[in-house]
């Protein structure tokens, strides 16, 4: 009996959970796929990551801001120092007030932030047709399911179902909420030359960059599935131990 | 108290000038007799005691990292996230152990409904209890807002709003909340303080219930009296070992959410940074919150929402009373057996509804579930104690457990 219980409470318990993620429409839910970050030991692919920062640093750095993300994380990723300075000082950033008081552009170095495209979400607005291109720092935290929404919705981009029609400027994206998103479709075959020799299809440019994204917007992931492991095992070593040392204070009893 | 042999002679020291090691023996060591039946579900008492002070120790380190400020709360949040040494794990543990002490407290409460925990001579341990539980929601969700994302913002707008609902009065008190006239920095400023300050109200009243506790000892299974020393054994070791068990199979549970699904029963729209110009499709609360969300928006208008969200829990004070039965123990209670499983099943379906936007079939769904969940209490409770014929039970809690065949068959359920 108590245990029917038990197992009516947990299984509506996780049915109540999966509840809480909403489902809102006839938006297309996204293509699911296995990434190398998956399970108990997932890791990032190096090279992934790289080839995803430049997609970024290519296509999608045009509109949308990184902000917590600053140059000295990229040797996280597996640029060297040297790299990663380079990369720093092709940028110019703004700093000051010097002695003179006055503001002046200096290259950039490995403590500042990559650059945001926009110096405000009015400039943004205006450049975009209206709409605001989010940061992209946290995007596969702030959606649900999402390095499989992201991927899904860079290769999502497709013609109108016939009725349905687009607003100006709008483009037709199953994935996106209300099937309209204002970004034009960003990938194109061939949109950037990969150092590697990796094709640069649409579909690898939004693999890499989601990879790259997912590690922006968790950049802790490798090191807590390393811990994790670590001390789920500690945990169960010691649960053994609780329970035997239960078993044997309790055996002389009765 | 009685004395104690102290080999050590430091020990000794203290103990003639503080009898500290005595106090402790006598509140949950050797010297506190615990019933010896006690089963697994008697665990989850000081696993919400170990869960709260783990959300006391990390929300100290967290605070020492955190700006409580509304331009800056969400970032000084990623700046603990990805620059602070281990500040991830000091952030998902937090916020994981929050929905893991809830769950814990659950347990807890079921558990006391099950076996008439509340019922004389513990209404007053019931009630500080309640106290507890009423603290530890209102923290929760002051803890909540801190973060200053999409769902801290709007959940914080809805529920001050609540109180706007209160006739004439209502407007100025949620002003008054807000110290302004929407949520924001000021709001954000006195929930952080006030977040700060309730956990340590709920360890003083954690101490009375204790203290209430200790009193007329634990409940048990079988939910009859203690008679004498041999339906008893000592708190420590027995307890404290049983305890341990429940304890690594709960970090097993928690760090397998920290480490493995950190996000899992957090909302997606919490990583967007708060933006009062725009309101989220779906404002939901944290899961433990949906069956009282659930009786919120079951009533078609707000202050009747309101009364019968307060309602639902300041029912659970009166049950002492509006439960009639003469046995505690629902074991031995056939028919109100089914009703308790009712009541579960109702909770977990408000739960559902709570997190399904309140449209076409939920809303009906909603209403009668909240309607099931009053009844229950209000009727089903009075009347059940007065018609149901419980089974016969057991004399003593020594004799079932001591394994006479009529015994065993009693205690049948019951893990040792």
């Amino acid at each position: 009996m108590k245990r029917a219980i038990l197992a009516i409470a947990i299984a509506a318990l996780g049915l109540s959970l999966a509840a809480g993620a909403f489902a809102a429409g006839e938006v297309k839910n996204p293509e699911q796929r296995s990434w190398s970050w998956d399970g108990v030991f997932g890791k990032f692919d190096r090279s992934q990551l790289q080839r995803g920062y430049q997609v970024y640093k290519e296509v999608c750095a045009a509109c949308h801001a990184l902000q917590y993300v600053n140059f000295r994380n990229l040797t996280e990723i597996g640029f060297s120092d040297g790299q990663a300075k380079a990369l720093a000082a092709s940028y110019e950033v703004d700093d000051g007030p010097n002695d003179e008081g006055e503001m002046f552009k200096r290259p950039g170095r490995l403590a500042d932030p990559l650059p945001k495209p926009f110096a405000n979400e009015k400039a943004a607005r205006a450049a975009n047709n209206g709409a605001l291109p989010p940061n992209l720092s946290l995007i596969t935290k702030a959606r649900h399911d999402g390095p499989n929404y992201l991927y899904s919705l860079m290769i999502g981009y497709g013609q109108p179902p016939a009725g349905v029609k687009l607003g100006e400027g709008m483009n037709y994206n199953p994935y996106f909420s209300g099937n309209q998103i204002a970004m034009a479709p960003p990938l194109a075959d061939g949109a950037v030359q990969y150092g590697d020799n990796t094709q640069a299809t649409v579909k690898q440019m939004a693999e890499d960059v989601t990879a790259f994204l997912t590690w922006a917007a968790e950049p802790s992931l490798e090191a807590r599935k390393r811990l994790g492991f670590k001390v789920m095992i500690f945990l169960l070593v010691m649960t053994g131990l609780f329970i035997a040392a239960k078993q044997r204070v309790w055996r002389d009893l009765h | 108290m009685s004395e104690m042999q102290l080999k050590n002679p430091m020990l000794r020291w203290i103990e003639y000038r503080l009898p500290i090691f005595s106090f402790i023996d006598h509140s949950v060591g050797s010297q506190y007799p615990a019933p010896k039946n006690l089963s697994y579900w008697w665990n989850f008492g000081s696993l919400a005691g170990i869960a709260l002070v783990m959300q006391i120790a990390t929300g100290i380190v967290l605070a020492m990292h955190y700006t409580p400020h509304a331009d800056m709360a969400f970032d000084s949040v990623e700046r603990i996230m990805r620059e602070v040494n281990y500040g991830w794990l000091l952030r998902y543990f937090h916020a994981n152990g929050a929905s893991l002490f809830f769950l814990v407290v659950y347990i807890h409460i079921f558990r006391g409904l099950y076996y008439g925990s509340y019922k004389y001579p513990r209404e007053l341990l019931w009630w500080l209890g309640l106290v507890i539980f009423v603290l530890m929601m209102a923290t929760a969700f002051m803890g909540y807002v801190l973060p200053w994302g999409q769902m801290s913002y709007w959940a914080a707008t809805v529920i001050t709003n609540l109180f706007s609902a209160i006739p004439w009065i209502g407007v100025g008190i949620t002003e008054w909340l807000w110290g302004g006239f929407t949520v924001g920095n000021p709001t954000l400023a006195r929930f952080y303080s006030l977040h700060y300050l309730l956990p340590f109200v709920i360890v003083g009243v954690v101490f009375l219930h204790l203290w209430a506790l200790h009193q007329h000892k634990s409940n048990n299974p079988l939910g009859i009296d203690i008679k004498g020393p041999q339906d008893t054994i000592p708190f420590h070791p027995y307890y404290t070992y049983k305890d341990l068990v429940g304890l690594g199979v709960f970090l097993l549970v928690m760090f397998g959410f920290v480490f493995y699904h950190p996000n899992y029963m957090g909302h997606p729209d919490n990583y967007i940074p708060a933006n009062p110009l725009q309101t989220p499709a779906h404002i939901v609360p944290e899961w433990y919150f949906l069956p009282f969300y659930a009786i919120l928006r079951a009533i078609p208008s707000k202050l009747g929402g309101v009364i019968a969200m307060a309602a639902s829990i300041l029912v659970l004070f009166l049950i002492p009373w509006l439960d009639t039965s003469r046995v505690r123990s629902t074991k031995f209670r056939p028919v109100y057996r089914w009703f308790f499983v009712f009541l579960v099943i109702d909770v977990i379906l408000l739960g559902i509804v709570g997190a399904k936007p309140p449209e076409g079939i939920w809303i009906l769904i909603g209403r009668l579930a909240t309607l099931y969940y009053f009844l229950h209490f209000i009727i089903f409770m009075p009347f059940l104690g007065w018609f149901e014929r419980p089974l016969p039970v057991p004399d003593s809690i020594h004799q079932p457990v001591l394994g006479a065949a009529a015994g065993a068959a009693a205690a049948g359920e019951n893990k040792r």
